[in-house]
């Protein structure tokens, strides 16, 4: 009881500085914010274009159903392998009409068809790897009427390249924003209690245990933690809004990336208050 | 009631700031702890607080020795032993009833007697009047005056006072002296450290310890003192 109520004191007595406090760890965790919704989006655009990666095995034209069936039976078995789906010789003339308008005639002239049957094989999330990609399509090739298998390896080496290069960026500058935040969070919640050192060395001069002296310390960094992630919340989803009003359409990051941001912060207040603390406790 | 046995204190950059010190104060007794600028005079307060552990040797307060008393049970030394200072620490943004209150309420006195207990803290050492206003507008004397009821807030056996009249004119001086009297015939020991030592001399009966470059070299209580 006396921590929430001096917790909340530390509030109504310096506002200023306690407002202050929760002001930079607001920006603090601003700036991990936005690097979330800038990774989340890029995610999401390589996601989309990772979509498209495929294999599709062309066939034979001698090829029998009984044979086509099998073999969509065997390569849906195939780890990795999502979906299977054939592609007779019509529906891919049908498809080069309507992908390639400017070539209309030349197609409506034909007196044979020279398009072939194929299989769209089609992967499942997360093995879309040019190594997956790549068995995939041996494995189809081993049929002896499947007369070429493609996948396009140089633009799936280049989307996996670009998933690396995200992956390695958001983890570096995600872990170096994150470390930045915590150390301006420290900062500013060790400046919070070296203000109020005098109530810490009069409580420890007439005896108050050292856990009844942390306490409403922990909790007023818990709340400046939780003040500064909504602060940070409030700030990047307005950001979020103008970019999509005015710029373009993004996603708004996952309900979960946003828990996990306030208690972040709340965990960083929290943290840093006990540290600066004890700290505090150590000295006198 | 407060036993220092063989005990010195060496701070890595310092140096030996007690060597080899050892002495008794009964209950109830009166003690002058004096010596120059630097003798050890606070290290001895402290190391009596056990805001410090001596290098070497043993302090005992009570029933606590600073070689058992483990950093999570130095509270209860504390609550035994009140602590007055020259510059009387007090919160200045609170009043004088408010900066006794909370030492009460930071060791856990229950809420409804704060208040009352505070007020009679005050009244004990004659600042009731002066309740309401604010430490930082108090005249030295009464900031004194409240720091001393602070240190009294529960019920301490000894109460250690580290140059208490240093920055009182004499008529304050005066009246702090004599509520140290007032306290310690209640049966409480002081012990006050300080190097005027013509305040000393007007407290004949008194015990006087003095110190020097960190060794206790006289004591009235004593024929002799071994250095």
């Amino acid at each position: 009881m006396y921590a929430i109520r001096e917790a909340l004191a530390a509030f109504r007595r310096a506002p200023l500085l306690t407002g202050l406090s929760s002001a930079m760890v607001g920006l603090a965790l601003l700036v991990v914010g936005l690097f979330g919704l800038a990774a989340h989006n890029l995610d999401l655009a390589l996601s989309a274009i990772e979509e498209r990666v495929e294999v599709v095995a062309y066939l034979r034209d001698d090829v029998r159903q009984n044979e086509i069936d099998l073999l969509m039976q065997e390569l849906s078995e195939v780890e990795g392998v999502r979906s299977v789906r054939y592609v007779s010789k019509r529906d891919a003339l049908d498809r080069a009409r309507t992908d390639l308008p400017d070539f209309g005639e030349l197609f409506s002239d034909l007196a044979v068809n020279p398009l072939p049957q194929s299989l769209e094989i089609e992967l499942q999330p997360g093995q879309r790897t040019p190594e997956v990609v790549e068995r995939v399509a041996g494995d189809a090739m081993v049929y002896p009427f499947v007369e070429d298998a493609r996948y396009g390896q140089e633009w799936v080496d280049r989307i996996f390249t670009l998933r690396r290069i995200g992956a390695g960026a958001t983890a570096v500058l995600g872990g170096t924003f994150a470390a930045v935040a915590a150390l301006i969070i420290a900062t500013a919640l060790r400046i919070a209690i070296f203000a109020r050192r005098d109530e810490i060395y009069v409580m420890r001069l007439v005896g108050a245990r050292n856990g009844f002296i942390r306490r409403p310390f922990l909790l007023e960094g818990a709340l400046a933690g939780l003040l500064g992630a909504l602060i940070a919340w409030g700030l990047t989803y307005t950001t979020y809004r103008v970019v999509y009003a005015y710029l373009f359409a993004i996603a708004w990051i996952p309900q979960l990336w946003v828990l996990g941001g306030i208690s972040a912060g709340v965990v960083f207040g929290v943290v840093s208050s006990g540290l600066a603390v004890r700290r505090h406790l150590r000295e006198i | 009631m407060i036993k220092l046995t063989n005990v010195s204190k060496e701070y890595p950059k310092r140096g030996f700031a007690l060597r080899d010190v050892s002495l008794h104060v009964p209950k109830g007794e009166f003690v002058f702890l004096t010596g120059h600028s630097g003798s050890g005079k606070s290290t001895t307060m402290r190391l009596i607080h056990m805001a410090d552990r001596p290098s070497e040797g043993e302090v005992r307060v009570a029933a606590y020795s600073s070689k058992k008393v483990s950093d999570r049970d130095l509270w209860k030394v504390r609550r035994r032993v009140g602590f007055v200072f020259q510059d009387f620490r007090l919160l200045p943004g609170r009043t004088a009833l408010e900066n006794v209150a909370f030492a009460l309420e930071v060791t856990g006195t229950r809420r409804s007697d704060i208040v009352a207990r505070a007020q009679r803290l005050l009244g004990q050492v004659g600042l009731s009047p002066k309740a309401g206003a604010l430490a930082n507008e108090l005249s030295g004397g009464e900031q004194q005056r409240v720091a001393i009821a602070r240190a009294l807030a529960n019920e301490p056996y000894v109460l250690l006072a580290d140059e208490p009249t240093g920055n009182l004119d004499d008529r304050a001086t005066r009246g702090i002296m004599d509520l140290f009297w007032d306290i310690n015939a209640s049966g409480m020991a002081v012990v006050m450290a300080t190097h005027d030592l013509a305040l000393v001399g007007r407290y004949a009966h008194a015990r006087v310890l003095e110190l020097d470059a960190g060794r206790l070299v006289y004591d009235s209580a004593a024929t002799t003192v071994e250095g």
